[in-house]
């Protein structure tokens, strides 16, 4: 076996490609600008990528299950505001860290508990997921916003800013949340029998109950994991803004399926991995930082992730055709 | 295109190969057919069969040196445009339809696309259509749409999409692959309406008895080699076989007396409403019973009902003496009853998955480590080992099941309830789509697994199958089993005169 079939086997086929994509984005804006590969830059990025990177695990196992789910950033403001009524509660500004478990676990709980009633309803209602999200998500930003009658909600202890803006050893704490994340998404998906059976779903969930696999729990799993997740987001951006508010982070939803698209998740489900999502997630960062470096509109760098997406795609077929002539050739 | 003799062949192939790569996929073959008549092209999957066909309408060019002759006319070289201009229709077995729209849609829609955007008007291609119909001498509804027909109609549409584009030869792979016994019936009519009709057909199919039933003439390949043309009169099955395979199958009753083994499944009144009715039936140690009648007898359901899939609405289950009541098909995994169903593409196997999850799925909990992890080293040992006893031919466990073939995939299927140390497996239908001599390979390892002590439930639409292959055969006819018969005492056409009456 080459070294490249053995990183392929280990990180999936997607990585190699996406690396070298990187490595090419890195060195366009560091001859285009001096401050791109500086230690400001890298920690600004650092800080802005890990909410979009948490909402992007968020929809991940649902879209390898074969699903969707559009709620992940109602789901994220929801729970963000289930802390913020506890902190209110305790006084706000003033209130302890005891406070914030509280509501970090109220969070949390608000997350799952969404998560697990639209798993519940995909699973044996037999409903689209798409429809069941998109149910979900309407009712959430109706209940939300009749809850904070649209407004900000704001004012809350110092502490949390160690959260948002603190680093340890350099390292932004936001992103040493997603990396953990990450890491537990990609052992859960490639190690454990949930991530096993989502596989399995993905391709063909009547199979899968044919075979004994416990498809309905599983289906419920991957709901309420995939809003456990966007209640961490959802904690995170309260922590970064200083605020909640219904409707924060809306414009994420559309670029966390363009990230787990370029990360060649099968969009039809059953096949796909974490690493190579991560490092999509850190090229659409570095697409967006550098341009807004160089002076680019921020328009702009929306339109381009848009190209980078066709590219790929045009990539990935120049290279299916150019292995199928190869393997007919020998 | 003017009217040929009616003596030329349809068509006439001399001294054909190709060549994938150095992989000599047909070595100069010489195949005829002629006007009007049903012409079997039979052998092993890979013995060039589809390669034949597709050479034929064009699909691939043959190597150098060989001749084409259609309906009398030498053809230099041809494509698939060309093909269908003269005449030559492809049926695949996918069929290449549009489920969503109508049975009209389908038929006509050679006539209704083109380069240019037009209007079309319904009245009138569907005359043209009716017509076809009558001509194969079927009713459907023109506006039915094709996705809610079942599959042997959609056969029949395909077919009926041909002859609208005058096809005079037709080339049919594997129609009857998942059709019923009573489809495949009303298929064969079809087949013979068209010949009747002047329509050369060349008929491929894996199932023998079809094969000798429908064709005058029968050209066997085996790995991309021409072993003969053949009439099909006073051929057996079993020559058949041979020719196609190259070495002797065993087509003789297996049968044993297993009355003494203690039962390890026994049913008694095993109602579920709509289904089947009142079945009471023993399955012993080391038994092989075969379940056999006409397709909708309610066999399938059967099977469903005693691994909870679909659980009986009255009855007792006793499994090894003791009763049980399973809720779900982990259930009855777990007391060692495992299903192999009929529909291994959609319900057996997850296909584009790896050989290696497909093989372990239904085991993950004996492959964890000590963290309750899924343990790749314990996967990979799990997988090699069943692999080898039950002699896969694979490239890599990572490779999709999907590209295996049928006979491979069945065993994939054997191997992952195996692993579950089963005592009691109910097989579906197991050689549906498998090839002559992978089936003889996989009645081998049942005939192994019931000496070993399992008791098997072998569901067949095949009366031969379930006659060679099992100890004792029920008949079940619209839910309820009405005959039992023993393979040493009855005869084949004796059981088939019972069922089919």
């Amino acid at each position: 076996m080459s070294l490249r079939d053995k990183l392929n086997a280990a990180f999936g086929a997607e990585t190699l490609p996406l690396l070298v994509f990187l490595g090419l984005v890195f060195l366009a804006f560091s001859f285009a600008t001096p401050l791109f590969l500086t230690g400001a830059n890298l920690r600004s990025m650092a800080f802005q990528m890990p909410v979009l990177g948490l909402l992007t695990l968020a929809m991940l196992v649902p879209i390898l299950s074969g699903g969707l789910n559009l709620a992940i950033i109602f789901q994220a403001n929801i729970s963000g505001l289930a802390l913020a009524w506890v902190l209110i509660q305790f006084g706000g500004a003033e209130a302890g860290p005891g406070a914030f478990v509280l509501g970090a676990a109220l969070a949390l709980l608000a997350g799952a508990a969404s998560g697990a009633v639209m798993g519940v309803v995909v699973a044996y209602v037999g409903a689209h997921p798409i429809l069941v999200s998109l149910a979900m998500m309407i009712f959430l930003r109706g209940l939300g916003e009749f809850l904070t009658r649209g407004g900000d909600i704001s004012g809350f202890p110092e502490y949390m800013n160690v959260l948002g803006h603190g680093s340890v050893m350099g390292v932004p704490v936001p992103m040493i949340v997603f990396l953990v994340a990450a890491l537990m998404w990609h052992i859960m998906l490639r190690r454990s029998r949930h991530g096993f059976s989502v596989y399995m779903i993905g391709s063909n969930i009547q199979a899968s109950e044919y075979s004994g696999l416990h498809t309905r729990r599983t289906l419920v799993l991957i709901y309420a994991i995939s809003g456990m997740i966007c209640a961490v987001a959802g904690i995170l951006m309260a922590a970064r803004f200083n605020s909640v508010r219904v409707g924060h982070g809306e414009a994420l939803l559309l670029v966390t399926v363009l990230a787990c698209f370029l990360g060649g998740i099968d969009p039809f489900g059953g096949f796909g991995r974490v690493l190579p999502v991560v490092l999509a997630l850190i090229i659409l960062q570095a697409l967006s930082s550098g341009l807004n470096l160089i002076g680019a509109n921020q328009h702009l760098s929306t339109a381009v992730w848009g190209l980078f997406l066709i590219g790929v795609m045009a990539l990935r077929w120049v290279g299916e055709r150019w292995r199928n002539k190869r393997r007919r050739g020998t | 295109m003017k009217a040929e003799p009616d003596t030329a062949p349809a068509l006439r192939l001399r001294n054909v190969s190709k060549t994938f790569g150095g992989v000599k996929a047909l070595q100069s073959v010489d195949f005829e057919v002629r006007s009007g008549e049903v012409h079997c092209l039979a052998g092993e999957n890979g013995c060039g069969k589809s390669t034949l066909i597709k050479l034929v309408t064009g699909v691939y060019t043959a190597d150098p040196g060989a001749e084409l002759q259609l309906f009398g006319q030498t053809v230099d070289s041809i494509s698939p445009t060309k093909a269908r201009a003269l005449g030559i229709a492809v049926i695949w077995q996918d069929l290449a339809l549009f489920p969503h729209m109508t049975v009209a849609e389908n038929i006509a829609f050679d006539e209704m696309v083109g380069l240019v955007p037009r209007l079309t008007f319904g009245h009138r291609y569907k005359t043209r259509v009716q017509a076809v119909l009558d001509r194969l001498n079927v009713p459907l509804n023109l506006e039915t749409r094709l996705g809610d027909l079942p599959i042997a109609q959609r056969q029949i549409v395909a077919i009926a999409r041909a002859l609208m584009g005058d096809a005079r030869l037709v080339f049919m792979d594997e129609p009857t692959a998942s059709l019923t016994q009573s489809e495949t019936d009303s298929l064969l009519a079809v087949v013979r309406t068209l010949s009747s009709q002047g329509i050369a057909v060349v008929f491929v199919s894996h199932r023998l008895a079809e094969v000798i039933d429908i064709s005058e003439r029968v050209t066997v390949l085996r790995d991309g080699k021409l072993v003969g043309v053949y009439p099909t009169e006073g051929m057996t099955q079993s020559r058949l076989g041979e020719l196609m395979t190259g070495a002797l199958l065993e087509n003789t009753v297996s049968a044993q007396d297993r009355s003494k083994a203690e039962p390890v499944l026994e049913t008694v009144g095993l109602s579920r409403h709509g289904e089947f009715y009142d079945v009471s039936l023993t399955i012993r140690r080391g038994e092989v019973l075969g379940l056999t009648g006409l397709i909708g007898a309610g066999r399938t359901e059967l099977a469903l009902a005693l691994i909870g899939m679909k659980p009986p609405d009255t009855g007792e289950t006793r499994l090894e003496g003791a009763s049980v009541r399973f809720a779900s098909i982990r259930d009855s995994i777990a007391r060692g009853v495992a299903y192999v169903s009929e529909d291994r593409l959609s319900l057996g196997l997850i296909q584009p998955q790896s050989i290696a999850d497909n093989t372990s799925i239904s085991v993950l909990d004996r492959i964890l480590n000590g963290f309750g992890l899924l343990s790749p080293r314990r996967q990979t040992e799990l997988v090699c080992h069943w692999i080898d006893e039950l002699a896969v031919k694979i490239g890599q466990p990572k490779d999709a099941v999907s590209t295996l073939s049928g006979g491979n995939q069945q065993r994939v299927v054997l191997a992952k309830w195996l692993a579950t140390e089963p005592r009691l497996l109910i097989l579906d239908s197991p050689t549906v789509g498998v090839d002559v001599g992978a089936r003889a390979g996989i009645f081998r390892i049942v005939r192994h697994l019931a000496e070993e002590g399992l008791a098997i439930l072998l569901i067949s639409d095949e009366v031969t199958e379930a006659m060679f292959n099992a100890d004792r055969v029920l008949h079940m006819a619209d839910g309820r089993i009405v005959g039992e018969y023993d393979p040493r005492t009855t005869s084949v056409p004796e059981l088939e005169a019972r069922i089919y009456a």
